[in-house]
């Protein structure tokens, strides 16, 4: 089985640096940079800056169902007919909303740390104990988008009339199903706008995991830059890189948008 | 006659059904309840570890920290808000080269992390300092606060001025037009009938920003800026209380609730005339 995994990994892998955009047989960094300091491999910081792209684009990506699920909890949450959900909901998206992301970044690496270490010192195991920075990441990160995703999606939930609701009883469709086949699809037409402009915040704040150590662009492009003593070229590098990933992600969700109109009338 | 001889004496009402214990009450007080324990977890956390000596040391470097955080953020939001103006304008004129720059002034400064920005500005300014000395602006941009400040500046400029033409462009052209009507000179139009109404579409947004640079400020603390959050990181760095970071905590929350509030009595004031 796990030789079946290995294999699967490898296949993946080799796809994987033949479509890779910036050293792979047809990358940028190949073609335009080889001889100067972007160059692919030994020579150049080509390779370690794409690394650092992939996991900057993985954080974000990962992060992104773990906000979406939380905040739609939340924001079910809000609209309540019980006080006590309503108020929990609220306290959770006032703290996350209120603490800035570096701050909620160090709470969650530093504090899972001091946790994990005492949880397991009660079990016994005296060890120094360090949290991944991609989880922490995950984690402090998705926090802060729910809190603000619930916000986009409460507001979407507002906009739906309350007879959709209402023929989904008549249709004799139980909670659930109204929820997936009539609300739902309703919903993200109607916060995809919000939720495009969160995941553009969520882009820029990925960065902020650099600080605890994660590998993305701007850690690589900063270790680069101190090495060879030309900060602003790879500074300059990072901001483009960031660039790039906002002008695909706006592609995308202008496809998306014209993907869930599609079914509205044309005017 | 009346057939009616006896009428029904009076009852009292039904007694209310019993509301049944459903399942979101449940989730209700469960969800209360994690955070009431959490909120005790910290008070306790705070009270156990109380440091009188800590709290001589550490204390007045934070309200110290405060204020650095406050002042950078003010300086900052009302430098931008001056630079924005010209930018809003070149992004709204008719001169194709203009509003092409400022689009992508604004689009690099709302595309790419504030962190890389000020990297950029600090570090990378840093490799030019031959030519800076030449012009004699190195002693400007040696320094980490002015930097934060420059980056700032710049960031929150390019938001402000997308704040400013959303704002602009959502008067509708008939208030343009009844100005002309009356036969205002374009520039009076725009202070007494165009501004006054976009700033009421602005001040929302701007309120958000403003949380968001305070939010945003956190980060002067990787270059060596000692403003709240920095004060906490030398603090966390001597000590390795994990209090430290719940203390900062609180005072930003206490800060940006403070704000919000500010914001909301001000937006209730200044759109009573519009409340039916």
């Amino acid at each position: 089985m796990s030789g079946l995994f290995a294999g699967f990994y490898s296949i993946l892998s080799w796809i994987g640096s033949i479509i890779d955009p910036f050293c792979g047989p047809v990358g940028v960094f190949r073609w335009f940079a080889s001889g100067t300091l972007l160059a692919c491999g030994d020579t150049g910081w080509g390779d370690d800056i794409a690394y650092g792209f992939v996991v900057t684009a993985s954080l974000a990506i990962a992060t992104l169902p773990v906000g979406l699920l939380i905040g739609f909890f939340i924001a079910l949450g809000k609209q309540s007919e019980e006080r006590t959900v309503r108020l929990a909901a609220n306290i959770y998206t006032t703290i996350f909303r209120g603490l800035p992301e570096l701050l909620t970044l160090f709470i969650v690496y530093y504090g899972l740390q001091i946790l994990v270490q005492q949880l397991l010192a009660t079990l016994g195991y005296e060890g120094p104990v360090e949290i991944n920075a991609f989880f922490a990441g995950m984690i402090a990160l998705g926090v802060v988008f729910s809190a603000y995703c619930s916000e986009v999606l409460l507001s979407a939930f507002r906009a739906i009339p309350h007879g959709q609701y209402e023929a989904g009883d008549a249709l004799g469709l139980h909670r659930g199903r109204t929820m997936r086949l009539i609300i739902l699809p309703q919903l993200v037409r109607i916060a995809l706008p919000g939720l495009g402009n969160l995941w553009m915040a969520l882009l820029k704040d990925t960065a902020l995991v650099s600080v605890v150590g994660l590998t993305d662009i701007l850690r690589q492009t900063g270790v680069a830059a101190r090495v060879t003593k030309q900060a602003f070229e790879f500074y300059g590098v990072a901001c483009v890189l960031f660039l790039i990933l906002a002008m695909i992600s706006s592609i995308v969700f202008s496809y998306l948008e014209r993907r869930t109109k599609r079914a509205e009338m044309g005017r | 006659m009346s057939a009616v001889a006896t009428m029904i004496p009076p009852q009292a009402p039904p007694p209310v059904p019993p509301k049944p214990y459903t399942l979101t009450r449940f989730v209700g007080s469960v969800a209360l309840g994690i955070w009431l324990a959490l909120g005790v977890g910290i008070f306790l956390t705070v009270v156990g570890g109380w440091d009188p000596e800590k709290f001589a040391r550490y204390g007045p470097r934070f309200i110290n920290g405060l204020g650095v955080t406050l002042t950078l953020v003010g300086l900052s939001i009302v430098m931008g808000a001056i630079l924005s103006l010209p930018i809003a304008f070149a992004r709204m004129s008719k001169n194709r080269f203009l509003s092409w720059f400022a689009y992508a002034y604004v689009y690099f400064f709302r595309g790419t992390p504030l962190l890389a920005q000020l990297f950029l500005i600090y570090y990378g300014l840093g490799s030019f300092r031959p030519q800076l000395e030449a012009v004699g602006l190195w002693w400007f941009f040696r320094e980490a606060w002015n930097c934060a400040i420059f980056a700032f500046t710049l960031n929150t400029a390019a938001y402000q001025a997308e704040i400013l033409r959303g704002a602009i462009e959502s008067v509708p052209r008939g208030q343009r037009e009844g100005a002309a009507a009356l036969g205002l000179p374009a520039r009076v139009a725009f202070s007494k009938i165009i501004l006054p109404q976009a700033m009421i579409v602005a001040l929302r947004p701007y309120g958000n920003e403003i949380i968001l640079m305070i939010k945003g400020s956190a980060i002067v603390a990787i270059v060596t800026v000692f403003d709240l959050m920095g004060e906490t990181r030398y603090a966390f760095s001597r000590t390795f209380d994990f209090q430290m970071y719940i203390w900062a905590a609180i005072l930003y929350l206490i800060m940006v609730e403070i704000l919000r509030n500010i914001w909301s009595v001000l937006e209730t004031r200044l759109t009573r005339h519009l409340k039916r």
